[in-house]
């Protein structure tokens, strides 16, 4: 493979410094100061270079919708927007929750050979919230989180269960938390401007209550738990409440909860649609605080990939759902690192260090470790436009929004999968 | 005014105009005398959801006014082979609609429609958004028996969360300097609805204790089944229109529906006949005023070509 030498990059690590990076084949040989030739030089003078960025909540709908997104254009994607790691949720069909089905998608990202894709178990079967799925199975399909995200485990007992059985072969539980009774037939945030514009709300009862069952299992039961899309004050209360008391629970918000205010639903752009919604200004700020304070922990995205014409519709029939691989970066330094709510390392905490660090997955800039590495120019700005994106959903919100800060290099085990803000067609 | 989408859009100024134009067609309606304002033009009534006045008023409006007018029965149509809204929408401009009236249960649909089509979108009614044609011959009923809105109390009484009815009224009646209260059970009136601009009360009485005008909604009787309201029943007894309930009114309060009426549900049945009951002056005031929105709306689009 050869090597290639990353020169002159502020490395984002414990804090920032500027050194060059060898890579040899497929890891990192040396960091400091190289004066040795390698057969590629990446120009990193001014620009930031992060250990690999990694996305705990993707959907990338293959096996059955693959209309919406394939595992090769969802990996695509990531590759796009600065992530070499995605965890896929199981909502496919079939839905993942035997080993058949992971080993699939494993198949399906070696043959794309774009990022590292792993596949996220189900913790029931089907999705359906009753028997457990075949999670020792998955286990040796290489799983290393369980969920039925989307379709949250309504019985409390099945999820302590769940939970249980998972913990006992180490798997992480990733909760999507919602009291489905509380938020049925709802499509956007219950509040004023669901009054104003008329449409089914979604009560933050939902979130919270859901939340909050699955903190006091995680509490009662002494199993770590980890909290996705967090959205509403009160859910970050409730995880800033749960981790003050020493229980092992970690948690995500998204891009669109920090970017946006439930008023943008106000036109009806389908866009917009998502589960959980976007909330008020106040849940806004309170997620921003929560990022800042470290209740939350990770930025994940919720890549959630619909087709043109599924979103082309009334606003309860669209479905929920935002196309988030490329835009999440761009969206997190202009939002959180440019108006000096956090500073870079801290984002490189957010969206390499901690995703990598709950999951297992490990890694960080240092020499012996695999060259996964995203590169970054702080100085380039860009205007989102849906149609360019390279996954299949075009479904962003943020279409036409101006955003800075720009993934140039993405390089997975050695491989350069975005070059100088180009993807290039893996070898 | 090329759509009418909502009230919301609307200036106080524009509603009066509206409702001047609309007393022009109901002398027109009563002389038996016919208009050619929309002749030559075609306009098309799409309606996903069940209508009795709305559809007819707006077909008979649109004949008084010499359009040609088609009524797409959606149970019988592609739709129900499944076609996108946008497509059935796209097929209807195919075939030269001017002017498109759509009734359906999801919010935002007529503007999500304006956006992707060429003909003027009219809407009779959205989910639980809007239904301007409604609040426009609320407006001219009251108009008509008070002389003005301004100044004008108002009570909207029941089921407000689900009403598109009380959330055009609301948003008009402010506009034209009227004060509005809604009351009805606490499952039933929505947290934030004081944002559009009314006063809200649990108690019925409370509400009409003052009023010029009481307006009584629709009540969807599967409402038990979610677990909004106990019964009928008990519905009838606290937030129906009662001669009970209308014994704590100081005013000599008129009494609008915009039907169908649930009779000894939201509204007595003694009561819909009864001397205050301005009901049934209300379906043909409901033509009149459909004929002057599709004047107005025809006429900018002739601006617009």
């Amino acid at each position: 493979m050869g090597t290639i030498l990353i020169k002159n990059g502020s490395l984002v690590r414990d804090g920032v410094r500027v050194a060059d990076i060898l890579i040899k084949d497929d890891y990192i040989s040396r960091i400091g100061r190289i004066d040795r030739g390698a057969d590629e030089t990446v120009d990193a003078e001014g620009k930031y270079v992060f250990y690999g960025f990694c996305d705990m909540h993707t959907h990338l709908r293959e096996p059955g919708f693959t209309h919406k997104e394939t595992v090769k254009t969802g990996a695509a994607a990531a590759a796009k927007g600065g992530f070499t790691d995605i965890f896929c949720m199981p909502n496919t069909n079939p839905v993942c929750d035997s080993e058949v089905v992971a080993e699939f998608i494993n198949r399906r990202a070696e043959q794309a050979g774009y990022v590292r894709v792993h596949p996220v178990g189900a913790i029931t079967k089907g999705l359906k919230g009753a028997e457990l799925s075949a999670m020792a199975g998955l286990k040796t399909a290489g799983v290393l989180a369980v969920s039925d995200d989307g379709c949250p485990v309504s019985d409390g007992a099945v999820m302590r269960r769940g939970m249980e059985y998972a913990d006992g072969l180490g798997l992480l539980v990733l909760s999507h938390s919602e009291d489905k009774s509380l938020s049925a037939g709802g499509v956007v945030n219950e509040g004023a401007n669901s009054v104003a514009a008329g449409l089914p709300g979604i009560s933050r009862a939902a979130e919270e209550a859901g939340i909050a069952r699955d903190l006091i299992l995680a509490e009662t039961l002494g199993i770590r738990i980890h909290i996705c899309h967090v959205s509403t004050r009160g859910g970050v209360e409730l995880v800033r409440y749960f981790k003050r008391k020493g229980v092992a629970v970690t948690a995500e918000t998204c891009p669109h909860y920090f970017a946006l205010n439930d008023a943008c639903i106000l036109d009806y752009n389908t866009a917009a649609k998502v589960n959980p919604p976007i909330r008020t200004e106040d849940d806004r700020k309170a997620v921003i605080e929560g990022i800042a304070d470290g209740a939350i922990d990770v930025i994940a995205t919720d890549h959630a990939p619909h087709s043109a014409g599924e979103k082309a519709a009334d606003f309860v029939g669209a479905p929920f759902g935002i196309s988030g691989l490329e835009t999440a970066f761009s969206l997190s330094y202009t939002i959180l690192v440019q108006s000096g709510i956090i500073d870079i390392v801290k984002l490189g905490d957010l969206l390499s260090a901690a995703p990598r660090r709950i999951t297992g997955l490990g890694g960080r800039l240092r020499e012996g470790e695999r060259a996964d590495i995203t590169v970054i120019d702080p100085d380039l700005s860009w205007r989102i436009d849906a149609q360019r994106l390279v996954s299949m959903g075009k479904n962003t919100p943020f279409d036409g929004v101006k955003a800075h800060g720009m993934v140039t290099e993405t390089i997975v085990s050695g491989r350069r999968l975005v070059r100088e803000g180009r993807l290039v067609r893996p070898c | 005014m090329k759509h009418l989408l909502g009230i919301e859009a609307l200036t106080a100024a524009d509603i009066t105009g509206l409702l001047d134009r609309a007393e022009d067609a109901k002398q027109r309606l009563l002389n038996r005398k016919k208009s050619d304002a929309l002749r030559g033009k075609s306009v098309v009534t799409l309606f996903y959801e069940n209508s009795t006045r709305t559809k007819l008023s707006f077909e008979l409006a649109a004949r008084y006014t010499g359009a040609d007018v088609s009524s797409l029965a959606v149970s019988t149509s592609s739709v129900n082979k499944g076609e996108s809204l946008i497509d059935t929408g796209r097929t209807l401009d195919a075939l030269l609609a001017d002017i498109i009236v759509i009734r359906h249960a999801v919010s935002g649909t007529p503007l999500f429609l304006s956006g992707q089509i060429a003909a003027s979108v009219i809407n009779a009614g959205d989910g639980m958004h809007e239904h301007p044609t409604q609040a426009l011959l609320d407006f001219f009923t009251m108009r008509e028996r008070f002389g003005g809105l301004s100044g004008l109390s108002v009570a909207i009484l029941g089921d407000v969360a689900h009403s598109r009815v009380a959330r055009s009224n609301i948003l008009g009646l402010v506009k034209l300097g009227a004060s509005v209260t809604v009351a009805g059970p606490k499952t039933l009136v929505p947290k934030e609805i004081e944002r559009l601009g009314c006063k809200v009360v649990y108690a019925a009485a409370d509400a009409v204790k003052d009023a010029d005008v009481i307006m009584g909604l629709r009540l969807q009787l599967e409402r038990q089944r979610s677990a909004l309201i106990p019964d009928a029943g008990e519905y009838n007894r606290f937030f129906g229109i009662t001669p009970a309930l209308l014994a704590h009114n100081t005013r000599n309060a008129v009494i609008l529906h915009p039907g169908p009426v649930n009779r000894d549900v939201e509204l007595d049945f003694s009561l819909v006949e009864s001397a205050p009951s301005l009901i049934h002056g209300q379906v043909l005031n409901g033509v009149a005023v459909r004929m002057a929105v599709l004047e107005t709306v025809a006429a900018a689009k002739r601006e617009e070509a």
